[in-house]
Order: structure tokens, then C-alpha cells, then sequence
């Protein structure tokens, strides 16, 4: 069937079977093929298990009331951070943060950690191919306290240009956030040198890690970034619940970023203060049952292994890039194969992306059309859209050739063949 | 898949390929140009309104999906020659059902931007013909 080797190593129809999404028909005669993963994945029984299972017998407040029920809730609460701690390799359980998403943790760090320690002057470095998530809430800051945004420059191939750290980090550099993983070319960006040239220059560094967390294990470590971000649903997990990770110390001095029940120690009248690490970030009634579905995602990934999942996508991107070769008139943006992850965009000469997405769902594929919420990125490859493919440890080498079938199709229908 | 339903059909693909008054109007007396972010989907539309208050010329360039280049054309062609009190009451309904087939809400949006786009052209003037054009605008109102 194919002309990749070590195929047997790894056999997604195991897999699939605990995905009963994916065994949808389409339009009442395709199977659907699912590659749309870098915008949200599917869920496993597993993890669906979970959460009727917490609201059917384990389901209250957390961190509240006197009762089983809630002591129950609570313990499953805590049980998930601890497994989102060790899955991640942090220290201690006081930096991992339960939020609603990468945004919402990239929000908090722009307003707790900006808004105190930014002034008018200071700037944000960024890169080209960030998403708008961590675009906008830095326009925010910057809207705030004058600070500046400085983008990191990319080569045509997409990759970050390095050089040009030499004359973009500097003294006013207070911080440099970037993605490790880019969502449209499927850039693997050398965090670690990035971290260590910008702790040099006295420089803190974000890492959106949205699209790495889920198909690799992060050498946190070795990165030494001092906030890490990514989101449950691109990792099986439910959507609504999200992580900031987040160096203790720092932490411990930020100031709250949103006010309510749970991220006080006590209030009066004239005041409040504030509750230790985690809780003084979780303000209101937290996702608690979609960290409690973070968790058993995280106990299914670990169960295949994070290097199997990473090499299976590895395989699927070399195939999809053989067949986007010999469909011809495909322009695949991002680097080679070799250099990126499991996220294939690419753009159709002379059809738009929309109309490639509209012939690919007839044939059952799903796939992103769009800018993928990276318009200045787009700007910057001088294409108005494109189309994505992206994988995960459920997708096929046979999905992945069905898109050539659907390519082949869309040129006849546009008379280009 | 009913013909209705068949987006890609081939007088669509026709006016795809082979645009109506796709270019630069010769003696532009109106024009607007908007686009769909969300898409990257982009038309202007260059007009000719005689002191008549009747369409002259209609033109379009753009650049974007099937559907929004293909309705356009249609519209320069269902548009020219045609006084503005009809072209005002010619309503978004009226767009979709020019165009033909069944669409989406989502790609709805394609097939009415240059809908809108003609609509707002008719109240702009450009610059050089702009006492002219509001005299026909009123005298047409």
C-alpha cells in the first residue's frame, strides 16, 4: 500500500476504534477522513467515559464545601493537575495553572505579568508566524503601556531567521514569546536557543506550545522558558480547559489576573488577599470536569507513547508530501519534511483554498481553509489562503492518499486536467 | 447531487474562467472595493453611471474563491445597462437566487460580497466626477 518503511510499528485502527466520531459516513457514502487536528482533535470513548462518569458520581464544587461529593470532585481536580505536572515535567504542582485555553493563559501572562512589569519603551518580541492568540493580547499591552511589538523575521521556507536576534534583542526586550510549533507551516522552532539567547539579554520567554504538548514530549527543561501554554482540546482533552505553566517563583510574585471566588485567602470590605499558587490564578468555579478529561487524555497518550504518535505523524506528513508532489500544481508552505511536524498547508495554483476544502469534503476529508488565525503570516508568504492538513495517532496512510484522489478530482472539476 | 445543489456547475465555472467585465471600467465615475478577511476573498467594482442614472458600464476585478469571482461576474453582467432605482432594489435574496445554486451560510458570504460591494459603489464617487455623479444621484433618487 505504501512506500514508507516501518509501517507495521505502528497500526492506527488499534486506536480508532475509541473514537466513535470516526466512524461517521459522510454525505451518505464517504467515511470521513479527519484531518483537521491542528484546530481541535477528536476524543477518545476514554476520555468521554470520564466525564460522564465524574458528572454521574463524583460531580460538586471543588475547593468548597464540606461534603463528600466535593471532596470526591476535588481530589479528581487535583489528581488531573498532578498529571498534567508530571506529564509536563514540572517541579511542583504550584506552577501548573488550570485556565480555559492557550489564549486564556497568553491573556493572563500579557495582563498580570505585563501590565506589572512593563512600562512605555520596554518591547514584545515576537515572531511572523504566530497565531492571533499571541499577536493580539501583546497589542493589548501595547495599547496599555506603550510598550512596542518587534517581529522576529521569517525566510521564505519558514523558519525563523536567527540572525536577526543579533539587532532585535536588546536591553528594552523584556519578553519573547513564541510558538515552538507553527499551526500553518509546522515549524519546529529551536526554543532552546531562543530561551537561552533571550534569558542572556535579561529577556522572560513564552512558549505557545499548543501544537507541540500533544504530538511530542517537551523537554521542558532543556527549553528553561519561563511560561509554557497549550489547550486540552488538541490533545484529545476537552475544550475549555487549558494550562499555564509557569516558573514558581514568578508566579508567586505576579499579581492575580482575574478577581472572584477561590484566588482570595480572605475578604473584607476594604480589601482582599490574595490565595497561594495554584488557586490565586483560578478565579470563579474552575473547568472542572474538562481537567478531569485533560488527565485521562493525558493517561491514553501516555499508554501509546508520545515518540510512536510523533514518528506515525512524521510518516504521514512524508506521504502527504509525496502526494501533493504528484498531484502537481501544489505549492507546500513550510520547510521540508524533515524539519516540521505533522501540519501539511499548502495552496492549489489558481483555486482558492475555500473551493479545495469544498471538493475535499466531498470526498469526506476534513481539512482547514483559511489563514488558519495567522493573517500576518499569511501577508508574509503572499498568499491570501491556504489549505491544511494535520495529524494525529488516529489518522491513516490511506486517509492521507484519499486527499491526492480529492486533488485529482477538484483539477478536473476546474478543467485543469 | 441535484443540479441545485452542485456548486461547481459548469455555467459557474464558466463565468469562473471566463469572466464578464473583469478589469478596469473605462470611464469610472463610481467605485468601491471590500474584501472578506475571513477569506482573503477581494472584489472592486468600477461603474459608469450616466447622467441618465442608467448603468453604462460595470466592472469588476478581484481575486478569491470560485464563488465570489463567479457571482460577481454575473452581477457586472446583470447589472449593465440597467437604471440604479432597479439596481438599488436589487436585494441580497435576488443575488442568491441570480447565482443559482444551494449555498451555505458560510459561503453565502463569497457570493455576496460583490453584491455589497456594488451596492456601496453606487453611493461612491470618485474623485474628479464627484459633482457630476451626486447631481444623478439626486436627480435619480
Amino acid at each position: 500500500m505504501t512506500t514508507v518503511p516501518d509501517v507495521a510499528t505502528f497500526d492506527p485502527e488499534i486506536y480508532r476504534a475509541d473514537f466513535p466520531i470516526l466512524s461517521t459516513v459522510l454525505h451518505g457514502r464517504v467515511p470521513l477522513a479527519y484531518l483537521d487536528n491542528a484546530a481541535t482533535t477528536q476524543r477518545p470513548r476514554q476520555v468521554i467515559d470520564a466525564l460522564v462518569n465524574t458528572y454521574e458520581k463524583h460531580y460538586a464544587n471543588v475547593h468548597r464545601g464540606i461534603h463528600w461529593l466535593s471532596d470526591q470532585s476535588t481530589d479528581l481536580y487535583e489528581e488531573a493537575r498532578e498529571n498534567v505536572r508530571d506529564f509536563l515535567g514540572a517541579e511542583t504542582r504550584e506552577e501548573i495553572i488550570f485556565t480555559r485555553g492557550t489564549t486564556e493563559s497568553i491573556n493572563l501572562i500579557a495582563r498580570s505579568w505585563g501590565d506589572w512589569q512593563v512600562r512605555e519603551g520596554d518591547e514584545i518580541l515576537l515572531t511572523e508566524m504566530e497565531h492571533h492568540s499571541n499577536i493580539v493580547p501583546w497589542q493589548q499591552l501595547s495599547q496599555r503601556t506603550g510598550c512596542r511589538i518587534r517581529f522576529l523575521p521569517i525566510t521564505d521556507e519558514g523558519e525563523i531567521e536567527l540572525s536577526a536576534l543579533d539587532t532585535l534583542l536588546t536591553e528594552r526586550t523584556k519578553m519573547v514569546s513564541l510558538t515552538a510549533v507553527s499551526n500553518v507551516l509546522g515549524t519546529v522552532n529551536p526554543v532552546e536557543e531562543i530561551t537561552r539567547r533571550a534569558h542572556a539579554a535579561g529577556a522572560l520567554v513564552t512558549v505557545d506550545a499548543a501544537q507541540a504538548v500533544p504530538h511530542q514530549t517537551v523537554p521542558l527543561r532543556e527549553w528553561d522558558a519561563d511560561f509554557v501554554v497549550f489547550s486540552g482540546h488538541k490533545m484529545l482533552g476537552p475544550s475549555g480547559i487549558g494550562v499555564l505553566y509557569g516558573r514558581a517563583e514568578l508566579l508567586d510574585a505576579m499579581p492575580p489576573f482575574m478577581g472572584g471566588g477561590s484566588m482570595i485567602q480572605r475578604v473584607t470590605l476594604e480589601g482582599y488577599e490574595p490565595a497561594d499558587l495554584p488557586a490565586k490564578f483560578e478565579a470563579g468555579t474552575p473547568s472542572i470536569v474538562p481537567a478531569i478529561g485533560l488527565g485521562t487524555a493525558i493517561n491514553y497518550l501516555r499508554n501509546i507513547g508520545l515518540e510512536a504518535i510523533q514518528a506515525h505523524e512524521q510518516r504521514l506528513t512524508q506521504r502527504a508530501h509525496e502526494v501533493l508532489a504528484e498531484v502537481g500544481g501544489v505549492q507546500l508552505l513550510g520547510p521540508a519534511q524533515e524539519k516540521k511536524a505533522g501540519i501539511v498547508s499548502f495552496v492549489m495554483d489558481g483555486i482558492h483554498a475555500h473551493d479545495v476544502a469544498q471538493i475535499l469534503d466531498r470526498h469526506g476529508i476534513a481539512v482547514r481553509a483559511g489563514h488558519h488565525c495567522a493573517m500576518p503570516l499569511h501577508k508574509r508568504l503572499r498568499v491570501s489562503a491556504s489549505t491544511r492538513a494535520s495529524f494525529y495517532l488516529y489518522n491513516t496512510l490511506e486517509e492521507v492518499e484519499r486527499i491526492g484522489e480529492a486533488l485529482h478530482d477538484l483539477k478536473h472539476i476546474f478543467r485543469r486536467e | 447531487m441535484s443540479n441545485e445543489e452542485e456548486i461547481y456547475q459548469e455555467h459557474i465555472l464558466d463565468h469562473y474562467e471566463d469572466p464578464f467585465h473583469k478589469g478596469h471600467c473605462p470611464c469610472t465615475t463610481h467605485a468601491h472595493e471590500a474584501d472578506n478577511p475571513l477569506c482573503g476573498d477581494v472584489v472592486r467594482v468600477e461603474l459608469n453611471i450616466g447622467d441618465d442614472g442608467v448603468i453604462q458600464d460595470a466592472y469588476f476585478d478581484g481575486d478569491g474563491c470560485c464563488i465570489s469571482q463567479a457571482s460577481a461576474s454575473m452581477l457586472m453582467e446583470e447589472v449593465q445597462g440597467k437604471r440604479l432605482d432597479d439596481v438599488k432594489s436589487f436585494n441580497a435574496q435576488d443575488m442568491l437566487k441570480l447565482f443559482g445554486a444551494r449555498l451555505t451560510p458560510n459561503r453565502q458570504k463569497c457570493c455576496l460580497l460583490s453584491w455589497q460591494v456594488l451596492q456601496s459603489a453606487i453611493y461612491s464617487p470618485v474623485n474628479g466626477s464627484s459633482e457630476s455623479r451626486e447631481g444623478s444621484q439626486e436627480e435619480s433618487s
